[in-house]
C-alpha cells in the first residue's frame, strides 16, 4: 500500500472543557477528492486549523507524506505542501490579485527574501502567476485592489493564492461560501480541474455538489469522525441521517446551512 | 481577444509602478532650492534632511510592515553616540563614521527584534516605548561615556571627503545630509519595489494570512527592523556629525514620538510621508518657537488633530485622493 498523502493518529483539542476535537484518525490517500460534512459546530475547521498548523493539538500527530509535522509552524507546512483556504475570505485588501498571487509565488521560490531586485525583474514569478490567474478566469482584473474584486472572484483568489503555494495536499475550508448556486459549481469545477497529483479535502454543506465531486466523504459530529464512506454509503447511513435530524436529504442539509 | 490585446501585461504594469513619477523628481529638485532661495536657514535644511530620513526609516516599518513604534529614537541615539564617540577619541571622518552608527544600530536592531517582532498593537507599542526609555535611562547613567545631561563633548568632524569643511552656516552639514537622504532613499525605494517589499506590504495587509501562503513574517519583519534600525542610527550619526554634539534628547521618548507624528502628518507607507511631514514639523518648530517658545507644541497637536480627523492617510493621502479626483474629471 502506498503512503498516504495526509494522516492523523488519535488527533485530539479541547477549548477548557470543550472538546473540539477527540481522537481523529483520518488517512487520505493520494489524489483522492474527499469531502467533510458535518452540522455546524462538528469541528470542522478546528481540524484543519489542527492539521495546517493554526492550532496546536493536545493529543495525536499529524503525518504528511508520513513525515511527521505535528510541530512543525504553519508557514513551513505549507513549504511541505500541505496548504489551506479560509472560509470567509482571507486576502490582502490593497494588494492587487496579481500581486496576491505574485507573492505567493516569490516566498515558495524564496524570492521574497531578496530585497536588491525590483520585482519586475522576476519575470517566471509574474508569468506563473498571471497563468493561474488565467486557469481561474481572474486575468482580467488581475491589476484591480483585491477589494475591488466581487466576492466571487475572491473566493476565486483564494484558491489561486493556494495554488501558488504548488499543493500536494489542500484543504478546502467551504470554497463556494456566500457564492451563489450557479458560481459555485463553476468553482467547483475549477477545482475538480486539479491536477490528480493534488490530494483535496474540502468542507462543504451542500450535499449535491458533495456527491458530485467527492469520491469519499467524512462526516464529523462533536468533534468526531462518525464515519467514513463513498458518497452513496454516506447517503444511506443510518446513523447520518440521525445526525442530520433524522431526515437526512440534500435539501434539509442546505436549508440548515442558510437556516 | 480583443479585449485582452487592450489589457496591459502583467509586468508591464508591475513595473509602471516602479516607475519614477514627475512628481518625485520636482520633489528633489525642491530640496535643492534652500541653497539659493534660503541660504541663511541651510541649517535647519540639514536638520530638516535628518528627520526626513529618520521619519523615512520609521515608515519602512510602521508604514509598510504595520510595526508601530514609541522607541524609534532609541536607534537614533545608538547611531549618534557611536558616531559621536568616534569623534571624541580620535576618528572624524564622516562617511566611515556613519557605516560604524548603522553597522551597531542595526545589530541592536536585530537583537531586538527577536523580541519585538512576535508582539502587535499596544504590547508592541508598550514594549518599544520601554526598551527607549531602558535605552534613555541607561546612556544617563553612564555619564562617563555619554556625559550623561551635559552632552557628549569634543566632538570634531573631519573635512567631508577630505575636502568639504563643516562650515557654520550649513553649507556642507545640509549638501552632506541631503546626499544620505538621496542615497538611503533610493535604497528604501529598492527595497519596497522588491518582492521582499511585496511580502512587507503582505504582512501590513493580512499578517495572519501569510503563513499560510508559506511566508516567514517573522523572518520578514526582524530583516526590516534591522534595516530601519540603520537607517535610523545613520539618520543620529549625521546629526552627531554636523552639530559636534550630542544630547541625551537624540534617544528621548520625546524624539520617538515626534517622528511618529511627522509620519503620520505626511502620511505613512507612501515613502515622501515622513520626508514631507519632516519639514512641515520642523519648518512649524522653528517658526511657532520663534512666537512661542513655550506653547509651540500646541500648534502642531492642532495641526495633528485636523490631519488625523480630515487626512487620514496624511498630507500626501489627502493630496493623492486629490489629484486622482481631478485627473478623473
Amino acid at each position: 500500500m502506498s503512503v498516504p498523502a495526509l494522516a492523523t493518529r488519535g488527533l485530539a483539542k479541547k477549548f477548557g472543557s470543550l472538546v473540539v476535537a477527540s481522537d481523529i484518525e483520518i488517512v487520505l490517500p493520494k489524489g483522492v477528492r474527499y469531502a467533510l460534512i458535518g452540522p455546524n459546530g462538528a469541528g470542522k475547521t478546528t481540524l484543519i486549523n489542527l492539521i495546517t498548523g493554526m492550532l496546536r493539538p493536545d493529543a495525536g500527530q499529524i503525518l504528511l507524506d508520513d513525515a511527521d509535522i505535528t510541530v512543525l509552524p504553519p508557514d513551513q507546512r505549507v513549504r511541505r505542501g500541505l496548504v489551506r483556504t479560509y472560509q470567509i475570505n482571507s486576502l490582502f485588501p490593497y494588494l492587487t490579485a496579481l500581486e496576491s498571487v505574485t507573492l505567493a509565488i516569490c516566498e515558495r521560490s524564496r524570492a521574497a527574501r531578496t530585497w536588491w531586485r525590483q520585482l519586475p525583474a522576476y519575470r517566471h514569478e509574474i508569468d506563473e502567476a498571471y497563468e493561474i490567474l488565467v486557469a481561474l478566469t481572474l486575468a482580467p482584473v488581475c491589476n484591480r485592489p483585491t477589494r475591488e474584486l466581487a466576492y466571487g472572484q475572491q473566493r476565486l483568489l483564494e484558491i489561486a493564492l493556494a495554488l501558488a503555494t504548488r499543493p500536494k495536499v489542500l484543504l478546502l475550508d467551504e470554497p463556494a461560501a456566500g457564492v451563489p448556486r450557479e458560481e459555485s459549481k463553476e468553482l467547483f469545477a475549477a477545482i475538480a480541474g486539479l491536477s490528480q497529483d493534488i490530494t483535496v479535502l474540502f468542507i462543504e454543506h451542500d450535499m449535491e455538489l458533495v456527491f458530485r465531486f467527492a469520491s469519499r466523504v467524512i462526516v464529523m459530529v462533536g468533534g468526531r469522525v462518525l464515519v467514513e464512506g463513498t458518497p452513496h454509503e454516506i447517503a444511506t447511513d443510518p446513523r447520518v441521517r440521525a445526525v442530520y435530524l433524522g431526515k437526512a436529504t440534500a435539501r434539509t442539509v442546505r436549508d440548515q446551512r442558510h437556516g | 481577444m480583443a479585449l485582452a490585446e487592450k489589457l496591459i501585461s502583467p509586468q508591464a504594469y508591475l513595473r509602471s509602478q516602479t516607475r519614477w513619477r514627475p512628481a518625485e523628481i520636482v520633489f528633489w529638485a525642491a530640496a535643492l532650492s534652500p541653497y539659493f532661495l534660503f541660504p541663511n536657514y541651510l541649517s535647519l535644511a540639514s536638520q530638516i534632511a535628518v528627520s526626513a530620513l529618520f521619519a523615512l526609516s520609521l515608515d519602512l516599518i510602521l508604514g509598510y510592515a504595520g510595526i508601530v513604534s514609541l522607541g524609534h529614537a532609541a536607534f537614533f541615539g545608538i547611531g549618534a553616540y557611536t558616531a559621536g564617540l568616534l569623534s571624541k577619541y580620535g576618528w572624524g571622518e564622516p562617511l566611515s563614521g556613519l557605516a560604524l552608527a548603522a553597522l551597531a544600530a542595526g545589530i541592536v536592531g536585530y537583537a531586538t527584534s527577536f523580541v519585538i517582532c512576535r508582539f502587535r498593537h499596544l504590547a508592541l507599542i508598550m514594549l518599544t516605548t520601554g526598551f527607549g526609555l531602558l535605552l534613555a535611562e541607561l546612556a544617563n547613567s553612564a555619564g562617563w561615556l555619554t556625559g550623561g545631561m551635559d552632552g557628549l563633548q569634543g566632538i570634531h568632524t573631519w573635512n567631508l571627503l577630505g575636502y568639504f569643511h563643516f562650515d557654520l552656516y550649513g553649507r556642507t552639514a545640509y549638501g552632506y545630509a541631503l546626499a544620505v537622504l538621496f542615497v538611503l532613499f533610493l535604497l528604501a525605494r529598492r527595497i519596497i519595489h522588491s518582492p521582499f517589499g511585496l511580502a512587507l506590504r503582505g504582512i501590513r495587509e493580512n499578517l495572519t494570512r501569510m503563513p499560510a501562503i508559506g511566508a516567514p513574517s517573522l523572518a520578514h519583519m526582524r530583516t526590516i527592523y534591522a534595516i530601519a534600525a540603520a537607517i535610523a542610527g545613520v539618520a543620529g550619526a549625521i546629526l552627531a556629525q554636523t552639530t559636534e554634539t550630542v544630547s541625551l534628547d537624540s534617544l528621548g521618548f520625546e524624539r520617538s514620538a515626534e517622528v511618529v507624528v511627522m509620519l503620520v502628518l505626511g502620511g505613512a507607507g507612501r515613502l515622501y510621508g515622513g520626508l514631507v511631514g519632516a519639514a512641515i514639523f520642523m519648518i512649524a518648530r522653528d517658526r511657532f518657537s520663534g512666537v512661542e517658545p513655550q506653547y509651540w507644541y500646541f500648534w502642531i497637536g492642532i495641526l495633528l488633530v485636523a490631519v488625523v480627523i480630515f487626512l487620514p492617510n496624511g498630507i500626501l493621502g489627502g493630496l493623492a485622493k486629490l489629484t486622482a479626483r481631478w485627473s478623473r474629471s
